[in-house]
């Protein structure tokens, strides 16, 4: 006799969204988690309630996009059992844990699909920890969310899609944008433009937020690293350097990233396969074309398993929703709005419009070597890239887990997030290894922090009989 | 292109806290060593344990290992060059009831011949002391020079000593087979590497029964995993290490403020790899509270777990190879090797060389299970 | 009512829309704060002081990084010990915070 179905789906981003949206449309009635308050993910986050913005002032050019993925959720809700402000902290035995309001409780599922979304991918400079410092995304996060800009005089160094976007909501609100520092050379982004154009819009957008700033006298740099940030207590300037040498910014505000990292933390405590993307050099984890991983009924969509971007995310969150129902089995909707060759042909294109980014979008060139030894890179536990070198070099650790247990690095709350590829790549330079052979930072439950909580479930507290250690 | 042989005094087979310290202590007596290890050295059990360095508690049997191994632990900086977060902030086993407290003090008795130094307390009395232990402890035994260590330091610091003073360490690599003769022992490694050796030694912790087994002297060793969780940094208030009679959870924290706390069981997700279980961690979280209020709002960022070797006496194999000359044990730990490791590689390098050692092990002899299974196979045979 | 010397202490973050949404008291250190419906923690605190908590190691003065829950470096207290991530908290009325300095 078969049991009924219990899909879950962790996410509520655009792949979550989709994802819930196709498992409906074939009657079923996900679980879907979201750690948030509001449905949305990052890219689409929904500011609190009483904020009065419109979709055009949050979103700009998304506007419609935005809407589109947000109503599809509102009308979901009464057809799924939505779970905000619920963090999945372990997996085991096809249950997750769940914390929610401070209690732990326990989910069943019999298919997952997770769609997890990304961070910030932070390469570290020196004084990045003071005040003043944020993530591309955080400083996002704090005109969206919140309506506020990071600072009063804000430089954004990076690279990737996010510097451009961002720099320009700030400075279309109203935020003073001292400068644009891309540690990407101008020539490689016009050798980028073939591939870029397999997303023309995406494309489009990108060239006119440059435009835009450009047209504001905003000053944009290329193959600009920032190599310190100065101030007593908090961000007083910044030191960045381009081929002409060494300058200096007046500001008090940075906002940081090289593109995005993918939160794969919970694919990985559920025995996931990971393999090494050449794209987005790092590990991530393994799926096909329509999300399935190398685990029975857990499949992966959007962001979490490798950075596509939104629309992608969409795609693969409806393909792994199809994906579901084939493997189970179950009667396929004919007039499904997009077939699945359909959007398995967007995400080819969406790959190739990816390798065109890693061209247009690098690293500062060097970043390990060039990083001094009195950088922070582990800001939870204040490790050094010096610490880190040294660490390797008397213990021998070759891979990155076991420099982790030399030497601390990634064992602070967040887990390695801030930290991790930094980490990867300044072992790799030090150990003469490339960022595959060093491996990853192990995902380990819980994947946030957890209070000491009791759990509902916990009755009698009866004594074991063994004592070790 | 085969890779010509190795020959060594000793071979060593697994490169935990025992096989290491065995490689160390050999080497200061002049033999050549190659030791053997699976993963990096260190990296199992020796490395994910508790890190408590403890004697009290311990069986009387263990007792003179475990004093031995003590003296070895006050040197440890110098041995390993590195301190390793090694501490002796005193070792407080707890007692919840009245039974608990005289269980410790009929332990007080009986160890009290060993010069460990315990001393009760009344659950009165230590909150006088330690003003952050609950009103659930009823009493206490507190062993003043017992302590902890950061395992995840000491036992790759132990490789490393012995590698410098000379020790072959072949690590990522797995022994696939032994064979044994009158000339002595041939090991043939995953990397397709032979080692000759007269004399071996099986410091192959939880995985130790392969070998064992090779000379057909399998033990009953089962695996079992603890559950392990650490909290953020906090401010330091927990100035011993903490065991609870009867059970429960055991408590340290480390000088940069992080709590570490293990206790239950979870789970082997295969046979290398080992996870805690929710509801040991939900247990362990608990119990923890009871006896620590001042954790109730402290944030736990990770756990882990570990695989070791039980015997059902729960005492370790150490000495002879009751079938097979120059063959020595060491392994089968049952969760409390970290303490007593360097001193059984010191006793191994003992047998290895001079086919006796100081220290007494007879209670820890392997010829302990063959009775069992020798009655088992009779009766096996006896069938039809 | 006179003015806090804390009040008027430079913020970090700087509010540029939004300014219209309903105000209400909390408490930072036992000073009373204002705040508006729909902050986060982070938010009020940031709009009245350079920095959220000091580290345990270096003391060193932080204010958050990611605003998103992932770099846990925003963490603040109550004044009844429970510990809130304030990027992903709210204000309620006439809660109680307290930034936590660096361990003695």
């Amino acid at each position: 006799m078969t049991q009924p179905l219990k899909p879950v789906i962790v996410g509520a981003g655009p792949a979550g969204i989709r994802a819930a949206q196709t498992l409906v449309a074939h009657g079923l009635r996900p679980i879907v988690i979201d750690e948030s308050a509001r449905w949305g993910g990052q890219i689409y986050r929904q500011a609190p309630g009483n904020f009065a913005r419109s979709s055009k002032q949050l979103y700009g050019f998304d506007a419609r996009k935005a809407d589109a993925v947000l109503s599809a959720m509102e009308s979901l809700l009464s057809k799924v059992d939505y779970r905000p402000n619920t963090l999945v902290w372990n997996a085991e035995g096809g249950q997750l844990d769940v914390l929610h309001e401070g209690h732990t409780s326990v989910v069943d599922y019999t298919d997952l699909i997770v769609a997890t979304g990304a961070t910030d991918r932070i390469l570290p400079f020196k004084g990045w920890t003071l005040p003043g410092v944020f993530s591309m995304g955080g400083a996002q996060v704090a005109l969206k969310f919140q309506g506020c800009a990071i600072g009063q005089k804000v430089v954004f160094a990076g690279s990737g899609p996010l510097l451009y976007l961002v720099a320009y909501q700030y400075a279309k609100a109203g935020a003073n944008v001292m400068a644009v520092l891309d540690s990407s050379h101008f020539s490689q982004q016009i050798k980028a433009v073939p591939s870029l154009l397999n997303q023309a819009a995406v494309f489009a957008k990108g060239v006119y937020y440059l435009a835009w700033l450009k047209a504001h006298g905003i000053a944009i740099h290329h193959g600009a690293t920032p190599i310190e940030v100065m101030g007593t207590q908090s961000v007083e300037k910044l030191i960045w350097r381009n081929s002409q040498g060494p300058h200096e910014i007046d500001c008090d505000a940075v906002a940081t990233g090289y593109g995005l990292r993918s939160e794969s933390q919970l694919a990985d405590i559920l025995g996931c396969k990971f393999v090494f993307s050449n794209a987005e050099n790092s590990w991530i984890p393994q799926k096909d074309l329509a999300g399935r991983s190398t685990i029975k009924h857990v499949y992966l969509a959007g962001d979490g398993a490798g950075i596509q971007g939104a629309d992608a995310a969409e795609w693969a969150g409806e393909l792994a929703g199809l994906a579901l129902i084939e493997d189970r089995q179950l009667q396929q909707q004919t007039n499904h709005s997009t077939s699945s060759e359909e959007l398995a042909k967007y995400l080819q294109k969406r790959i190739a419009f990816g390798r065109g980014l890693s061209m247009a979008f690098q690293d500062p060139q060097n970043w390990a070597r060039q990083t001094t030894d009195d950088t922070v890179i582990c800001r939870c536990e204040e490790i050094t890239a010096g610490d880190i070198r040294q660490s390797a070099q008397s213990t021998g650790a070759q891979d990155v887990n076991r420099l982790k247990a030399m030497c601390r690095v990634g064992m602070g709350r967040c887990q390695g997030r801030m930290c991790g590829p930094a980490t990867e790549a300044l072992l790799a330079d030090c150990t003469h290894q490339s960022i595959e052979k060093v491996g990853r930072l192990r995902g380990q439950a819980p994947i946030k922090p957890i209070p000491f909580v009791p759990s509902p479930a916990l009755k009698n507290i009866t004594p074991d009989t063994e004592e070790a250690n | 292109m085969s890779i010509s042989p190795l020959s060594c005094d000793v071979a060593i087979v697994g490169g935990g806290i025992v096989g290491c310290s065995a490689a160390l202590a050999l080497r200061k007596l002049g033999k050549s060593v190659i030791l053997i290890e699976r993963d990096l050295c260190g990296s199992r059990s020796s490395g994910v344990n508790y890190g408590g360095v403890r004697r009290q508690g311990r069986s009387l049997i263990q007792l003179p290992l475990a004093q031995r191994a003590h003296a070895i632990w006050a040197k440890l900086p110098e041995l390993l060059g590195a301190a390793c977060e090694y501490t002796r902030s005193g070792h407080l086993k707890i007692a919840r009831s009245e039974a608990d407290l005289a269980s410790l003090i009929a332990y007080q008795e009986k160890a009290e011949p060993f010069g460990l130094g315990l001393q009760i307390y009344s659950g009165h009395q230590l909150r006088e002391l330690y003003p952050w232990l609950s009103e659930r402890v009823v009493g206490g035994s507190l062993c003043a020079e017992d302590g902890h260590a950061n395992p995840r330091l000491v036992s790759p610091a132990f490789a490393r000593a012995a590698s410098q003073a000379g020790a072959q360490l072949m690590e990522n690599t797995q022994v696939i087979d032994i064979e044994y003769s009158n000339t002595g022992f041939t090991l043939k490694t995953s990397t397709d590497q032979i080692i000759k050796a007269p004399v071996l030694l099986n410091c192959a912790g939880a995985w130790a029964s392969f070998v064992a087994e090779k000379f057909n002297e399998a033990v009953p060793m089962v695996a079992a995993h603890p559950t392990m969780a650490v909290t953020e940094p906090l401010p330091v208030f927990m100035s011993l290490s903490l065991g609870v009679q009867g059970g429960g959870i055991y408590a340290r924290q480390t000088q940069r403020g992080n709590c570490v706390i293990g206790g239950s069981r979870g789970f082997a997700l295969d046979e290398l790899r080992a996870r805690p279980s929710r509801e040991a961690i939900q247990l362990v979280l608990a119990r923890s509270v009871e006896l620590l209020p001042q954790l109730k709002h402290a944030n736990i960022i990770r756990t882990w777990s570990g695989t070791e070797g039980y015997l059902p006496d729960h005492e370790p194999v150490i000495g002879p190879s009751r079938t097979t000359p120059g063959l020595f044990h060491g392994f089968g730990f049952a969760g409390a090797g970290f303490q007593i490791g360097p001193a059984v590689g010191e006793v191994l390098s003992e047998l290895a060389t001079q086919g006796k050692t100081s220290t007494p092990i007879d209670g820890f002899s392997i010829s302990r299970f063959s009775r069992v299974l020798s009655s088992i196979t009779t009766t096996l045979g006896d069938l039809p | 009512m006179h003015q806090n010397t804390a009040m008027v202490q430079q913020g970090q973050l700087v509010r540029l829309v939004e300014l219209n949404r309903k105000k209400l008291t909390i408490y930072i250190n036992g000073v009373a704060t204002e705040a508006l419906e729909g902050d986060t923690l982070l938010t009020v605190i940031l709009t009245h002081q350079k920095f959220i908590r000091q580290t345990e190691f270096s003391g060193s003065e932080r204010a958050g990084f990611c605003l998103m829950g992932a770099c846990q470096d925003c963490w603040v207290c109550t004044e009844d010990g429970s510990r809130l991530r304030s990027c992903s908290t709210l204000v309620q009325a006439n809660m109680k915070l307290v930034t936590p300095k660096a361990n003695p």
